[in-house]
């Protein structure tokens, strides 16, 4: 096990290197720059920025620099945001992208086994055909639809929830943000559990199973489940990408202070290095995430061998 | 005790019965699909969709940018049938002409990928060995890249343009669609029946031409159907982050995003192009499911 670790370890190094230089190189040769603004700043103040941040060197010192200065750990300055570096900004902002990454997703894992579970379980019959469809609706109903949805109902109308803010991360705040964001996995988890539940209750091993005499519950909770986790499994890591990059959407429509409002805001500033660092930050996590979920589909799956 | 001509009747008879018309690969399909009721009338929902969003606005009353300062936010009436904007502009028409942009740039972007993806599955499945090896490995790489947040940066910085909204959806689109191609050309290279074609002496042209194509066509054109409601979205998310099309063209993204401002005094502002929206990605998808089960050969 060991091993295999390593080897994804060492396997990442080239991904995260391609990632650094295409986004360095793309922010290098974008046209416009942070600085310039409506006022022509003298020629004299220019060179003096452009001195402070580097940019007066050639773009290959500059490169190396960059690089040797995020193999440490250092994102550089932030342009737009004079006094705060691109690892204060985004220590600021992570923690709340995290807490309401984490709860979409464990939302959503959770009730889209258990849904999908159930409809297949229920396969054919009324409790199956409802579920699937408010499933497809699900699918069909992308987070920027929902958001205001739910806003409309649960916030203007029923005024159970507010709609928006942060309030350092309280319970109230955040459910419309975890709902609005994990609706879409828990429709996919469940279609996707609903059909892999299905295939394996109708192996063989399960009928051996129940010609043993097992009770129903104890095949489906102790044989049936694991293997119809795979494909679940797998498709984790596309939910999670899936949610950091709807944290884009969630977080600019309820005005969260997180990492996916940070980076829009960013963009729009024309804020190099925190747009660059943000890239390089959120490249890290789904490599780091695809690594762990490899992981845990060579635990689930006795036929991958590390 | 039967005559010889009897029996020679008898055998006529029986091969004539026998003789039942034989059904291509893509009749069977479609005889398969038009037995889906939910993927027929998505079909015919979506067909009317697709032509009421290129012939209507064509006769309507208003033009998409027609404002109209005395019939600001109204609600739905007879003249203005999804009501007007904040800036009196008619929705009926906007929402069509939006559907327009998002439809185009789905099956649009599907496209791009399609080819890409295609070309760069098919050729790595077909080589084999070493190439594949490297292929894979670059495939795997793209896909830890952050394209959605690369793609922001592009559209923030290289301007708002719809051709580059395009290329830019497309080119993320085509990993899935690569890696779906080769499996299938992979399994096909070993099945015994492109085997059987070898030993007969058919050409690799033939072989290709004959088999892989239209093997590998049904995965990809299921895919394609799949891959359309999924650029949609991508289009209508950067809509929707105010980096789309830009005004006073629209699409549903922007409609969208411009309706969740007022949704407090004008709901019809957001429901009626998130009503389009929604059925036509429930068509799309629909439709996509039908097809997997027309075409998928598993489930011969």
């Amino acid at each position: 096990m060991f091993k295999f670790i390593l080897k994804r370890v060492i396997e990442a190094i080239p991904t995260m290197l391609i990632l650094i230089t295409v986004s360095f190189f793309l922010m290098r040769f974008a046209p416009g720059s942070p600085f310039s603004s409506e006022r022509t700043l003298p020629p004299q103040i220019m060179e003096n920025i452009n001195a402070k941040y580097g940019l007066d060197k050639p773009v290959m010192e500059q490169y190396t620099t960059y690089l040797t200065n995020v193999v440490q750990g250092d994102l550089g300055p932030s342009f737009k945001y004079k006094d705060f570096t691109v690892n204060e900004l985004v220590t600021a902002a992570l923690p709340v992208s995290a807490k309401i990454g984490s709860f979409a997703f464990i939302f959503a894992l959770f009730f889209g086994v258990a849904i999908g579970t159930i409809a297949a379980l229920r396969q054919n019959t009324w409790i199956d055909y409802c579920v699937m469809s408010t499933a497809m609706l699900g699918i069909v109903m992308p987070s920027f639809v929902l958001a205001p949805v739910l806003i409309y109902i649960f916030s203007i109308n029923l005024g159970f929830f507010p709609a928006g803010g942060w309030l350092d991360g309280s319970l109230q705040y955040m459910v419309l943000p975890v709902l609005g964001m994990a609706m879409m996995y828990v429709a996919t988890f469940a279609r996707i559990t609903r059909g892999s539940m299905i295939e394996t209750l109708n192996s063989p091993f399960i009928r051996t199973a129940r010609a043993k005499g097992l009770s129903f519950s104890y095949i489906v909770l102790k044989h049936a489940l694991k293997p119809a986790m795979l494909p679940v499994v797998s498709y984790m890591g596309p939910a999670f990408v899936g949610i950091i990059t709807g944290s884009v959407v969630i977080e600019t429509i309820f005005g969260l202070p997180g990492i996916g409002k940070l980076f829009v805001n960013a963009a729009f500033n024309r804020d190099y290095s925190l747009v660059m660092g943000i890239t390089i930050i959120i490249g890290f996590l789904f490599i780091l995430f695809n690594a762990i979920v490899d992981i845990l589909l060579a635990y689930v799956d006795p036929k991958i061998r590390y | 005790m039967l005559t010889k001509k009897q029996n020679l009747d008898a055998l006529d008879n029986f091969s004539d019965n026998l003789e039942i018309e034989g059904r291509s690969l893509w009749k069977d399909a479609r005889i398969r699909f038009m037995r889906n009721k939910a993927a027929m009338v998505s079909l015919v929902i979506l067909l009317a969709i697709i032509v009421a969003v290129i012939v209507v606005p064509m006769f309507a009353e208003f033009a998409y940018d027609d404002t109209d300062w005395y019939a600001l936010h109204q609600a739905p009436s007879a003249a203005h049938l999804f009501g007007t904007d904040s800036l009196g502009r008619d929705l009926f028409v906007r929402t069509l002409i939006g559907g327009r942009i998002s439809l185009m740039v789905g099956v649009l972007g599907a496209f791009v990928a399609v080819v890409i993806g295609t070309v760069y599955g098919a050729t790595s499945g077909f080589i084999g060995g070493k190439v594949d090896r490297a292929m894979m490995r670059l495939l795997e790489i793209l896909y830890s890249i952050p394209f959605m947040f690369l793609v922001i940066v592009l559209v923030t910085f290289f301007g708002r343009n719809i051709v580059l909204i395009f290329v830019a959806i497309g080119a993320i689109a085509w990993l899935d669609m690569a890696r779906i191609v080769r499996g299938q050309t992979l399994s096909l290279r070993g099945k015994e029946f492109i085997e059987a074609a070898h030993v007969c002496g058919v050409s690799k042209w033939n072989i290709i031409r004959r088999h892989i194509i239209p093997n590998v066509l049904g995965i990809v054109a299921v895919y394609s159907t799949l891959l359309v409601p999924s650029m949609i979205l991508t289009e209508s998310f950067l809509s929707f982050l105010g980096l789309g099309v830009q005004e006073p063209m629209t699409s549903w993204g922007a409609l969208l995003q411009q309706g969740a401002q007022t949704m407090e005094i004008a709901i019809w502002q957001i429901a009626f192009p998130a009503a389009f929206m929604v059925v036509t990605l429930f068509c799309f998808n629909y439709i996509g499911d039908g097809l997997r089960d027309a075409l998928d050969p598993k489930d011969r």
